[in-house]
């Protein structure tokens, strides 16, 4: 038995332990126990991915009485990757939750099915056959719809943010399945073997589409999104962060397992698709992140947006091999990794940051937040550094890996100084124009999510928040610290995830100077660390010319702010998170939609004199509106219909069983 | 190579220092000469810098420290642009990256402190400043990166120092239509991106029309002194960069006494006369309404769009 196969055992063992201890200790020491089992299970696969990763292998077969294939746990160095992703995460949550957990999140079920759902997430990575990944993906499903419905007697749109969650859910399920099905049918029956000689069959075509869709739908992508606005906001914030940070990225290895394990080197239309896909995502996800003021919708859609880079990247890398590029190929397939890496570390801190403002103020509308900055110190350094990533700005992860997908992106199109097709030679300028415009809204996005929430003065009177404990911190401190550390020195993260590209030419990718990259078949060079020295360098000079300057004026005085040469300046008159985004609902009114009511009271017989007005603003998701309802409401007709044939009464249901009898021996006789 | 490039660097660094205040004196004094005023002369904004730098700083009460922080962060982002832009000299060094998808997010970087120091003091206009600022950054980025891209075709590579290398040896580079289209997208952004007419007026009073000076509303003393150094380096080395790309010639590449100071000279008469032809062109704009904005940057961005393609059916 090697030590990958017992990693993979030992997980299943402590997830087993997690869930039985969960149910079977005093509710005084659950959270402890079941935290730090959860922990303990994450902690074992970080190390299960981490050995993969530098080479180990080992294999679980498990042969079942039932008719069909075993089940088989395989490593590979792609899912060794996503095994480490998902299980820190997994860490970071567990660990939070210790202190965060609190009433139906701290329950029995609770604690029981987070051990479910970590294991899940861990082995989906690791199926060695369509069963398997099947077996695992709907343990994770299922598992987070438990976690979701956690508080459900208290608040009514838990249920329904779980009915919606779990239809589409199944959904995925449904479209794997049967895209696995066609798979099979066109003889991809392991995971092991590549179906290169089958890609460009119409079967392999229709699985591809299944797939991508079912897995779309677990990534979070239009139209397929619409569990998420709903689901992260109603669960507890560590299940969102888990369902935001690490669910999603399993989506995501789903669409990279079906690329360049199950089905490489397909045709030009799949990158095309994929790209679409993904694009759309991207823009859209931002959008409606830009003006929601929800912070736990906020980070939802800009999942969403995340993901759509995800797809595109990927979809980039189908369409330049295709035509050979393979060096931009490659390119973008790495930048989708390091999208993935970076997404999962900042979303996690962003959600579990959310957490920390919900925690210590019972809010999660920015309108109605404000001036966090003094009385919650640790949350807004941790919160602002993976804002910084998420907005892709230096030296964070997000930097680095948006930068990646750039240079891919601008040397594709070009294979030797010659254009290498019209496809390609359109497509590469659209999606850096998208990759673009989702960066410069992610910079509005979350500019406006802290700058309001833990900047200016409390919008509301919050009865005096105060930081929330070391052991929530913790997880907060280590997710951002892993954003600047990627951030900073890229190197050894970017060489593990080039080590996972298929069919790896020689040295895709060197480190150079302290911890930068460069990647030599496209001629690229990023060395964030350089950048760091150097900005130092200039900096101290500064610090220098400072701190004379406050040496000869030390007093600082504080007066009241500039209230338009009229009356004190009250809290209430700030800028909230809606009026932040108005002039971007202005400007992408077309595809928002906005519905605005405004009602103005006057002050007795006078047109003039205003008592009161009242603003609302509605922002309706147009996909759901145009896309869900109509179908929903057409299932809700046929269902009306149906029920003149379901009317209970009894002769009517003989007649039915009859009928049936007759059709059966009128069947069988021909 | 690497000696060189810091000692070019240093320069670059002390020249725009020296240079950016004299730009904004040189671009209100045209203007001030233009509308038939006398105007306070080229150098009012090294005395007005004097004495903001010499006067207390009044915080607004709930303001938090990064009212202190956020101007250094600005005048960090832009003193890094001033480095990283080949403005005296094109030396490739690896020790400073001159790639220019980083030079565009260390920008950004001062974007975000001057949005976050307008929406620190609680007011209104802060955050209206704030909120238009990003607005107007958020729709600047897909041209800008576009324009970046289009300026990497000929070359082949993002790295600003290469293209300029490029430019200088084949001059026939800078009047195709793939650059001529880049250049015009690229100039419409920075003009939006630094707060010039049409997009901000720098000189307006009236807080409700105000993008950048109703962020630093609530800045005074030495805070505001940062915000404005930080600001006028902004310009000068994006007006800078503009005229090395559009006239790359006596820029330094190799490394002598004689030709450093003639890259000095060359750079600070590009800087100066863009100014020049920025002020004159201001006095026959009016500032456009907020909500005609995204048509003009809409309007750069289908440029830039243009540039990309012309580069396949052209090349």
């Amino acid at each position: 038995m090697t030590a990958v196969t017992a990693g993979l055992l030992a997980q299943g063992m402590l997830a087993l332990i997690a869930a039985v201890l969960a149910f079977s200790v005093p509710p005084r020491v659950r959270s402890v126990v079941g935290g730090t089992l959860c922990a303990l299970t994450a902690g074992a696969g970080v190390i299960t991915g981490a050995l993969v990763l530098v080479g180990g292998h080992g294999n679980v077969t498990l042969v079942l009485a039932l008719p069909v294939d075993p089940l088989i746990l395989a490593s590979s160095r792609l899912g060794g990757l996503f095994m480490v992703v998902i299980s820190a995460v997994g860490v970071l949550v567990s660990v939070y939750g210790i202190r965060y957990a609190h009433g139906a999140a701290a329950s029995r079920t609770s604690w029981a099915a987070l051990a479910a759902f970590l294991l899940g997430m861990q082995l989906v990575p690791a199926a060695g056959n369509s069963l398997t990944f099947l077996l695992m993906w709907e343990t994770m499903a299922a598992a987070s719809t438990v976690l979701l419905l956690a508080d459900h007697a208290h608040r009514h749109q838990v249920s329904s943010a779980a009915i919606w969650y779990s239809a589409m859910s199944q959904l995925s399920f449904l479209l794997l399945l049967a895209g696995f099905g066609v798979l099979g049918a066109a003889g991809v029956t392991t995971f092991s073997a590549s179906g290169a000689s089958v890609s460009t069959t119409p079967a392999a075509g229709l699985a591809f589409v299944l797939l991508i869709i079912g897995f779309g739908s677990k990534a979070g992508l239009v139209p397929v999104h619409v569990w998420l606005p709903r689901a992260h906001p109603q669960a507890p914030s560590h299940i969102s962060a888990a369902m935001s940070a690490a669910m999603v990225s399993v989506g995501a290895y789903g669409a990279l397992l079906v690329c360049t394990r199950l089905l490489p080197g397909g045709p030009p239309w799949w990158g095309v698709l994929l790209m679409v896909f993904g694009g759309v995502s991207a823009v859209y996800g931002i959008l409606q992140a830009s003006v929601t003021s929800n912070i736990k919708v906020l980070l939802a859609h800009s999942t969403t947006e995340n993901m759509g880079l995800v797809f595109l990247a990927v979809g980039a890398s189908v369409l330049l091999r295709s035509y050979h590029a393979t060096a931009a190929a490659d390119a973008a397939l790495l930048a989708a990794l390091l999208l993935l890496i970076s997404h999962a570390l900042f979303k996690a801190t962003l959600f579990l940051g959310a957490g920390a403002i919900q925690h210590a103020t019972g809010e999660i509308d920015l309108d109605r937040l404000g001036g966090l900055l003094r009385r919650m110190p640790w949350t807004a350094a941790t919160f602002g550094v993976a804002a910084l990533a998420a907005a892709a700005l230096p030296v964070t992860s997000g930097f680095v890996a948006e930068w990646t997908l750039l240079q891919a992106l601008i040397h594709g199109s070009r294979l030797g100084g010659t254009p290498v097709a019209v496809v390609v030679s359109v497509a590469m300028p659209l999606a850096v124009a998208v990759v673009a415009l989702t960066a410069g809204l992610a910079l509005l996005t979350f500019v406006k999510s802290y700058g309001i929430a833990f900047l200016a003065r409390p919008r509301t009177a919050q009865p005096a928040a105060t930081e929330v404990p070391i052991g929530m911190r913790i997880p907060m401190v280590l997710g951002a610290l892993a954003v600047l550390a990627v951030g900073v020195l890229p190197g050894p993260v970017a060489e593990m995830a080039a080590s996972v590209l298929p069919a790896t030419r020689a040295p895709f990718l060197h480190t150079i100077g302290l911890g930068g990259i460069s990647i030599p078949s496209i001629g690229v060079v990023l060395d964030p660390a350089a950048l760091v020295v150097l900005a130092a360098a200039i900096a101290v000079p500064v610090a220098m010319i400072v701190r004379i300057l406050s040496r000869r004026h030390p007093t600082r005085m504080t007066a009241l702010p500039w209230g338009g040469g009229g009356s004190r300046a009250r809290p209430r008159m700030q800028y909230t998170a809606t009026s932040y985004a108005e002039p971007l609902v202005r400007v992408f009114d077309d595809v928002l939609k906005p519905s605005r009511d405004v009602q103005v009271t006057h002050a007795g017989e006078s047109r003039y004199l205003v008592e009161r007005v009242q603003v609302e603003q509605r922002m309706a998701d147009v996909v759901e509106t145009r896309l869900y309802r109509p179908v929903l409401n057409a299932a809700q007709r046929f269902g009306v219909l149906a029920r003149h044939a379901q009317n209970g009464r009894i002769q009517q249901y003989l007649a039915y069983s009859f009928v049936a009898l007759l059709v059966v021996l009128v069947v069988v006789a021909v | 190579m690497t000696g060189q490039a810091v000692v070019i660097a240093v320069v670059q660094l002390a020249l725009l220092i020296f240079v950016a205040p004299l730009l904004i004196g040189v671009i209100r004094q045209v203007r001030a000469r233009l509308e038939g005023r006398v105007g306070p002369g080229v150098w009012q904004p090294w005395r007005d810098l004097r004495k903001l730098l010499g006067k207390n700083p009044v915080h607004a009460e709930g303001s938090s420290w990064i009212l202190t922080v956020g101007p250094l962060a600005l005048v960090l982002s832009s003193l890094l642009l001033c480095v990283l832009l080949p403005l005296v000299g094109a030396l490739n060094a690896p020790m400073i990256p001159s790639d220019l998808f980083v030079i565009v997010s260390v920008m950004l970087l001062g974007v975000v402190a001057l949005a976050l120091v307008g929406l620190d003091a609680g007011t209104a206009f802060g955050g209206m400043g704030s909120s238009r600022h990003m607005t107007v950054a958020a729709l600047v980025e897909p041209t800008v990166l576009l324009a970046i891209y289009a300026l990497s075709i000929p070359a082949g590579t993002s790295t600003l120092s290469v293209i300029v290398g490029a430019r200088l040896r084949d001059p026939a580079i800078i009047i195709s239509p793939v650059s001529v289209l880049a250049m015009v997208a690229l100039a419409i952004a920075i003009m939006a991106e630094t707060g010039r007419l049409p997009v901000d007026n720098p000189s307006t009073h009236l807080e409700l029309t105000m993008m950048h000076e109703a962020m630093v509303l609530e800045a005074s003393g030495r805070d505001l002194a940062w915000l404005e150094v930080g600001s006028w380096l902004k310009l000068a080395a994006l007006l800078g960069l503009l005229g090395n790309l559009v006239a790359p010639w006596g820029i330094v590449t190799d490394m002598t006494l004689w030709s450093v100071l003639l890259g000095i000279v060359a750079v600070t008469a590009k800087i100066l006369l863009l100014g020049v032809m920025l002020s004159v062109g201001e006095v026959f704009l009016a500032k456009v309404r907020l909500f005609r904005v995204p048509e003009l940057l809409a309007g750069s961005f289908t440029l830039a769009l243009l540039a990309v393609t012309a580069s396949y059916l052209v090349a």
